[in-house]
């Protein structure tokens, strides 16, 4: 099986369950690479499908507050994507199950050279990318990289981004889509918009891929609310905030809440 | 014509950013194609940028400057300095609230990092009568301190930014977080020739009434083009308004001095085409400031509207094809001109100014004798005269 149809399967697979996938998102190095290891060990205890590592960039310019302190914290330690991709494929070495997806600014990986990272991406392991600041008029060069090397290509959607256009972006999208709730940054909210549900509805008809709704979602009942409308769900600043206040105790409080929100994810 | 439809300036350029933003950025570029067309909105640019703003603004014959550069010498400041507010800012803040206005778009956000654009779209956001919110990095709101009150008296509510690095940079990154919450009521004033498409062919737009003003006054005062035409690059805005008419010139030089900061080496500069490398930031692939890795680094010049890690793409493009040269003066360098300037022609230059005045004072022995050239006098140096005070006691105790 090629990345993107590990990613794809993983999701597939919960939803033949009758449950959407929860996607949990971390910042590699945050606050170190052993903790990193223990929440993704974590989360795949927990229930979670798929996992989303962040690769730490200087200007995370989507991101607010709880990510880019993250970002922060993390950066400390001078991470490479060499690094970066040894540490994914010692995870496999180890029998990590679940696949994995880095998540990270254009910059580094353009630094490092497109046709090179998907070379060894695909060597180390790593199932895709998401490149939050690459929209799909300057992804072609990735993608066609990305393709050759099976890795899944998940392009972000927005409550902005019009009818035809979110049908092209699903089109080009391997793994699934991400469906981004909000008009807005990363961060957890107490609310999310009201049509959020339909325009859910509305992506995955046109999506010839899973659709994975993200950012804000922080709690059970948002969980509940979006399962049935999603095939996966995306959380990222709840689990950056335990991580925040937990430090290296966090995968332990990670994997309970992470549980939480998998029972809750029934559809 | 550049850039090509996807904002391409060869390689550089293009919209980096969020899903979010695209159809804003689509929005905009429609928006701003159909008004730059409008008569009507020429008509009511031209309007303020003459009766509000002060243009156009002279081409001055520094004979004193020449003087004491050797005599051999036939120099023109263009003297943006005198603009309202102080330096070109304003021509294209202008620009972009106005259209903003005609947009229907009732909230402008900037990002700053001396203070200077911040205040010039405060200034034009006020004239207008729009809400404006300035991103100002932290450490730059206390090293500006009289900008941010001066930008509070205009009416605009200034937000310090403690992420990253509290400078330039990361204000950009906040005025776009901004913008990604509220694209649907909010214009974003970019203020340099950088960002996403079409950010910088705009900006570029409204830049280039200082080149076309220039050329058409040298004509009519020496009857022949210049030799060579010289200005300051931070972000690339002043620069690119007054060679962007000069272009297809080709006997005329065009200079883009950047600045050298402590020195090359030092790690504590802002010269991004002299010894930056390609990369992507704030939407724009061009030349940047980073390590090996390609995470950004923190810029430097005494001149505070210079220190930003990035430069626009279209100076990137006319590096590559050597159609412009681009050049660094470090900060004595920058100094000695500020002095220079003052002393010979009664005119205090902004520090970001001094640079291109500095690398004429450097290379001026070189040049032949009745060569003509122009420098870029983007602004006037008010702002700079505590700082510059405080710099000198400091060296001296040392
Ligand atoms: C007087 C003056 N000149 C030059 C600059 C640099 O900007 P740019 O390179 O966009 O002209 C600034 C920026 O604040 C400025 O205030």
């Amino acid at each position: 099986m090629t990345g993107a149809e590990r990613v794809r399967e993983a999701i597939e697979a919960r939803n033949r369950e009758g449950r959407a996938a929860l996607i949990p998102y971390f910042c590699a190095w945050d606050p170190d690479l052993e903790t990193t290891r223990a929440l993704l060990w974590a989360a795949a205890e927990a229930g979670a499908s798929v996992v989303e590592l962040g690769f730490p960039f200087s200007d995370p310019l989507a991101d607010g507050p709880t990510i880019q302190a993250a970002t922060q914290r993390a950066l400390r330690h001078r991470p490479t994507l060499e690094d970066f991709l040894e540490f994914v494929f010692r995870l496999y070495a180890e029998g990590y199950p679940l696949p994995v997806v880095v998540m990270g600014y254009y910059n580094p990986f353009f630094r490092f050279g497109i046709k090179r990272f998907a070379r060894e991406a695909r060597r180390a392991g790593l199932c895709g990318a998401i490149i939050p600041d690459l929209p799909l008029e300057e992804a072609r060069p990735w993608l066609s990289e990305a393709r050759k090397r099976g890795l899944a290509t998940v392009l972000l959607a927005a409550p902005t981004t019009p009818e035809a256009r979110l049908k092209r972006l699903a089109e080009a999208s391997t793994g699934f889509l991400y469906y981004v709730s909000v008009t807005g940054i990363t961060g957890a909210r107490d609310r999310l918009p009201e049509d959020l549900a339909l325009r859910l509805d509305l992506c995955r008809e046109v999506s010839p891929v899973p659709v994975a709704v993200g950012f804000g979602i922080s709690k059970p009942e948002q969980v509940r609310l979006l399962a049935p409308h999603a095939e996966a769900l995306v959380v990222g600043s709840a689990l950056v905030r335990i991580v925040e206040s937990e430090g290296k105790r966090a995968p332990e409080r990670v994997k309970r809440f992470l549980s939480e929100l998998v029972s809750a994810a029934e559809r | 014509m550049l850039p090509n439809r996807h904002g391409k300036f060869g390689p550089f350029g293009g919209r980096f950013v969020p899903e979010t933003l695209m159809p804003a950025l689509y929005e905009l570029e429609e928006a701003y194609r159909r008004f730059r067309k409008d008569p009507d909105f020429r008509r009511e640019l031209s309007w303020y940028l003459k009766e509000y703003a002060g243009r156009p603004t002279p081409l001055y014959p520094a004979r004193r400057l020449s003087e004491a550069l050797g005599g051999h010498l036939k120099i023109y400041l263009k003297r943006e300095d005198l603009l309202h507010t102080g330096a070109h800012k304003i021509n294209n803040t202008l620009g972009q609230v106005l259209l903003a206005r005609r947009m229907g778009k009732r909230r402008i956000i900037a990002e700053t990092g001396a203070g200077q654009h911040g205040v010039a779209t405060a200034t034009a956001a006020a004239l207008l009568g729009l809400e404006c919110v300035v991103y100002m990095g932290a450490k730059d709101t206390v090293r500006q301190a009289m900008n941010v009150f001066r930008m509070e008296l205009l009416g605009a509510k200034v937000v310090p930014v403690t992420s990253g690095t509290q400078t330039l940079k990361d204000a950009i990154n906040e005025a776009i977080r901004d913008w990604v919450t509220h694209v649907e009521t909010t214009f974003y004033v970019i203020g340099s020739v950088v960002g996403p498409h079409p950010y910088p062919m705009m900006v570029r737009d409204f830049q280039s009434v200082i080149g076309r003003e220039t050329r058409r006054q040298i004509l009519r005062l020496e009857g022949r083009l210049p030799d060579m035409v010289i200005a300051c690059v931070g972000g690339g805005s002043n620069a690119m308004g007054i060679f962007y008419p000069f272009v297809r010139d080709q006997v005329v030089k065009l200079v883009g001095v950047e600045a050298a900061g402590e020195g090359l080496d030092s790690d504590r500069h802002s010269a991004t085409l002299t010894v930056g490398e390609p990369g992507v930031l704030h939407g724009m692939m061009t030349y940047l400031l980073q390590d090996r890795v390609g995470q950004i680094k923190g810029a430097h010049s005494i001149a505070p509207g210079l220190d930003y890690p990035g430069v626009g793409p279209e100076h990137a493009f006319l590096k590559e094809c050597g159609r412009a040269e681009y050049v660094a003066v470090d900060d004595e360098e920058a100094l000695s001109a500020f002095r220079l300037l003052s002393e010979t022609e009664g005119i205090i230059p902004a520090l970001e100014s001094a640079h291109a005045v500095a690398y004429l004072a450097k290379i001026a022995d070189r040049l032949p004798k009745g060569a003509i050239v122009v420098v870029n006098l983007s602004g006037r140096g008010d702002k700079d005269v505590a700082a510059v005070k405080e710099y000198l006691s400091r060296k001296e105790k040392r």
